[in-house]
């Protein structure tokens, strides 16, 4: 039952006699703790730590979503706080909010602070999460500031006597339009005081969470910082150095804390032997379960410390095949479907595909790999937690605090609302990494020794121990007819499920420390299929996930990395479409266009050809004027949600190397309303390029025993040595339609289209990633047998 | 433990450390400095980068005493907003930047480089900064950054010369 909202008199009402009480008595009534006060167009996660080592975070607030100022508040001095329940990790998603709110409130950008990720400040708007920071994040807040918006010009007509809609509102100073009398501030109408307007709640937490009030939000025409490229307001702090960081956060009476794993993944401390850290100075070592890790109270000291404690672990059966066997292991272990109901993953099944594969004239068959991933976070994870008999405060980098927050308070048995989780900026992050596994040994290890505890994991811990990306299959069969039409299409992906654990860390049972602990978790089923709209006749997308092949703390425990599973799906699919206009002798451009029926999906495949100055032609590409440089070209699409993005990739491999280097890109990205060009330039750069990473060069390594994988030597990353020349963008901007999701969708179609162009190249298709040199290569050479 | 005294950001300071104690913690714990970040503690990323008698140094595997008698400078003594170095200049204009953990990499080893090469090519720019590590992969970016600070660079020793 949503309550329905006050009317705008009672607002009215109870703001008037709240001013004019304040007229009589000179008294300032605030009625929320104010943020204290910040530097106008910088967030607030950084503020309580960044005026010295003792961060006093604010005081909590109220955080009804009906209210509206749970979302934003003004401060005497004009300037408006916005209160955002999600993150930014990077993007810029926070200075796309404030455009919004800057925008319906009629005030300078430069007014607007947006506040992130605290659970005593801000709700619960389901954190950084599936591209989703704008395209539904910024609804609620961009609700509210109209709202607010049209409550203060409501005030500003009493007060100054003329009706509402005569008054104007010029950077949050409110005047008749035509210039006549006086005019009053927002500063003056409200500051520091409440709205205390209801809005109209959908009862839902989370991603899809809003609210509305009376006022309708503004349309394209009346955008004046929306759409514009206005700088992000965190850089200069951080290219200053003035930007405190995760790792940076420092509580008084705090120690170090770090965290020791099994050699043998699945063994158990059993017990160990204080006598081999004598020698290293308060030195206290917490041992509870599986669970084993120290503090000290000199951070090298907890380093060494850590090395050099000897403890004796269980004896655990290796629990991984080899390596070179993961992918038969994949094949051959029967799927299983644990989801309630469930008893085979089809998410497409249009006409009768096993027909028409057996009526079809050729039947083109193929099969894909893609590896376990790292998140392989810049920064290994850190966290601070302060957890005392009443309460504490966790202190993280996790792009989803609430749920972070929520897993903890549950792993030490406590009552949620009695820990704070705040949250801090850390190293990129891209899904379900390894930070909420760091805060929550911070919290055990605080509540063991009594003292504040700063977590920082080493290098081989963030690589060895992070949840995984999910290796898989991907087998694809395709039906042609007589005249070379698709009569049928199958896709069908088995792998490790993408919720070996969750994408958050809400429930305990997800987090290593609630799994050495012994807390249980729920196995959810999750893979994927494409997002493509390709008319073949008879077409079925499907998927099917296996058992880990370690239950409990794994450190190939599988989850959310981004664009969970798209790049895996995306990668054979679009492969595969390759695959079939290479078989029927047509431009792999021209055969998409052929079959696509979505028209955003044609509009952006035929823009990315129009920049690339695509020329119709055949694969592998006959111009090759260098034996010695292999030049080629591939393309590739995808819907990621809502949005839309088409990529052309144009690549060099060497034959004597086999090294591949993506030299153009050219991308076409429709992701509706684009709110910051410069912004979403950074970020479809940032997106195409990671996935060009983990196409050219990432896979988790691991033997029986163990992931070996654990550092960047192990665990390559693309290197500005393989920065394009080139990299042209079109934005296929949509003004008049909602603003749809970017963090993510470029990520997908990447893979394939290097792929493409790697066959473009050599006339070599290679169907399993990563494309190093010597995989490549060998693979040219055993071309050329 | 050991007494080693540094030359940090123009400011010298006595600090009591054992003598293993990488650079890299000695000058956030004890110095409280934010910037030089622990990245790998391997010298792979470059995250922890110095600039050590105007060569960029790895501090998270030299040891504390190994900086006694030289100047090293962070990334916070580099320039500030009011007065910054043409590289944190270009690196704010260009938006150089996703999360910026490993900004202090990119920031330090152009500057460094820039001292030494302030006209590079793109191949001389991709050849001093390889091995430094950005996850957010937001190569294309620093690329632009690092040669629009170059020409930062040439237009203030241009107005130098001038002046």
């Amino acid at each position: 039952m949503i309550a329905p909202p006050r009317s705008a008199a009672t607002v009215l009402e109870s703001l008037l006699n709240r001013r004019s009480m304040m007229k009589r008595t000179g008294a300032l009534i605030v009625g929320m703790a104010a943020a204290s006060h910040v530097a106008p167009g910088r967030t607030l996660a950084q503020t309580p730590v960044a005026s010295g080592p003792d961060p006093a975070p604010p005081e909590a607030r109220e955080l009804e979503p009906t209210a509206l100022d749970t979302w934003i508040a003004i401060e005497a001095d004009g300037h408006v706080t916005a209160y955002f329940g999600k993150m930014d990790m990077g993007q810029g998603t926070d200075t796309g909010v404030a455009q919004f709110v800057a925008d319906e409130l009629d005030v300078a950008f430069e007014r607007v602070t947006v506040v992130m990720g605290d659970t005593s400040l801000t709700v619960d708007q389901g954190g950084g999460s599936s591209a989703s920071g704008i395209e539904q994040g910024s609804w609620p807040l961009r609700h509210a500031a109209a709202e607010a918006r049209r409550v203060l010009v409501e005030l500003a007509s009493q007060e100054l006597g003329v009706p509402a809609d005569q008054l104007k509102v010029d950077d949050g100073v409110v005047s008749a339009q035509d210039d006549t009398g006086t005019s009053i501030s927002y500063g003056e109408l409200l500051g520091d005081q409440r709205f205390n307007v209801e809005l109209e709640w959908n009862e839902k937490y989370g991603n899809g969470l809003d609210v509305v009030g009376l006022a309708e939000v503004k349309t394209a025409d009346q955008f004046r910082v929306v759409g514009q490229p206005v700088p992000r307001s965190d850089v200069p702090a951080k290219v200053y150095a003035t930007y405190t960081y995760i790792d940076k956060v420092s509580v008084p009476g705090m120690v170090h804390g770090r965290i020791i794993r099994p050699e043998v993944a699945g063994a158990m401390p059993v017990s160990f032997d204080e006598t081999s850290v004598a020698d290293i100075p308060n030195v206290q070592v917490v041992h509870r379960g599986g669970f084993i890790g120290l503090v000290a109270d000199n951070e090298w000291h907890a380093v060494k410390a850590a090395r050099q404690l000897k403890v004796t672990w269980s004896d655990a059966p290796p629990p991984f095949v080899p390596m070179e066997s993961l992918y038969d292991y994949i094949r051959e272990t029967p799927a299983r479907h644990t989801n309630p109901g469930v008893t085979a993953n089809v998410e497409t099944d249009d006409g009768d595909v096993e027909a028409a594969l057996a009526e079809a004239a050729t039947v083109i068959e193929a099969e894909y790999e893609w590896p376990y991933m790292s998140h392989a976070c810049l920064g290994p994870a850190c966290a601070v937690a302060d957890i005392r008999e009443d309460g504490g405060t966790i202190w993280t980098g996790s792009q989803k605090p609430h749920k972070t927050r929520d897993g903890v308070a549950q792993l030490l048995g406590r009552d949620i609302e009695s820990i704070r989780g705040i949250w801090v900026h850390g190293p990129g992050s891209y899904g379900r990494n390894e930070a909420d596994d760091a805060a929550a040994d911070a919290a055990i290890l605080s509540e063991a020794v009594g003292k504040p505890v700063r977590v920082q994991y080493m290098r081989n811990e963030g690589h060895g121990w992070d949840p995984k990306g999910p290796a898989a299959v991907l087998t694809l069969r395709a039906g042609l007819d007589a005249t070379n039409t698709v009569i049928a299409y199958d896709f069908h992906a088995k792998g490790f499920s993408a919720h070996d654990v969750q994408s958050n860390a809400s429930d305990p049972g997800d987090i290593i420390a609630g799994q050495l602990l012994g807390m249980p978790r729920v196995e959810k089923d999750s893979f994927g299929v494409p997002e493509e709209s390709y008319g073949f006749a008879n077409k079925r997308l499907g998927w099917d996930v296996i058992d880990p092949m370690l239950w409990n703390a794994s450190p190939l425990r599988t989850s959310h990395i981004r664009d969970p599973q798209g790049p895996q799906t995306t990668f054979a699919s679009e492969c595969f479409i390759d695959e079939i206009a290479f078989s029927l002798d047509v431009d792999p451009a021209e055969f998409r266009l052929q079959y696509l029926t979505d028209p955003r999906h044609i509009a952006a495949v035929e823009a990315v050809m129009k920049e690339a100055a695509w020329e119709s032609r055949l694969s592998p590409n006959p111009e090759q004027d260098d034996p010695a440089v292999l030049k080629g070209r591939g393309i590739s699409y995808a819907q990621r949600k809502n949005t839309v993005v088409a990529i052309v990739a144009e690549v060099e491999v060497n034959r004597e190397t086999g090294r591949v280097w993506p030299r153009k890109f050219t991308v076409a990205h429709d992701c509706g309303l684009v709110v910051n060009p410069r912004s979403l330039r950074n970020t479809i750069e940032g997106a195409v390029m990671q996935a060009a990473s983990r196409v050219l060069y990432e896979e988790v390594a691991f033997d029986e025993n163990n992931v070996t994988s654990l550092d960047w030597s192990s665990y390559p990353i693309l290197d500005i040595t393989d920065t394009p020349e080139e990299f042209n963008i079109v934005m296929l901007d949509h003004p008049e339609e909602p603003p749809l999701g970017a963090g993510e969708p470029g990520t997908k179609p990447v893979a394939a289209a290097i792929a493409n162009a790697i066959f473009d190249a050599t006339g070599v298709r290679i169907r399993r990633t990563p494309f190093r040199p010597e995989r490549v290569k060998a693979a040219m050479d055993a071309n050329s047998q | 433990m050991t007494q080693v005294s540094l030359t940090v950001d123009g400011k010298t300071q006595v600090v009591d450390v054992d003598e293993d104690t990488p650079l890299l913690y000695t000058l956030r714990n004890e110095l409280d400095l934010k910037n030089p970040r622990f990245g790998c503690g391997l010298s792979q990323c470059g995250a922890c980068t110095v600039i050590m008698d105007g060569e960029a140094v790895r501090s998270c595997i030299l040891p504390t005493p190994a900086a006694e008698g030289h100047e090293v400078t962070t990334l916070q003594g580099l320039g500030t907003e009011e007065n910054p170095h043409p590289v944190q200049e270009a690196f704010v204009e260009e938006t150089a930047l996703q999360c910026g953990y490993c900004l202090n990499a990119w920031v330090m080893t152009s500057a460094a480089f820039l001292e030494q090469n302030p006209d590079p090519t793109d191949a001389e720019i991709r050849e001093a900064l390889t091995g430094l590590k950005c996850r957010c992969a937001n190569h294309m970016s620093f690329m632009r950054a690092v040669k629009r600070a170059a020409e930062i660079q040439k237009t203030a020793s241009k107005q130098g010369s001038l002046a």
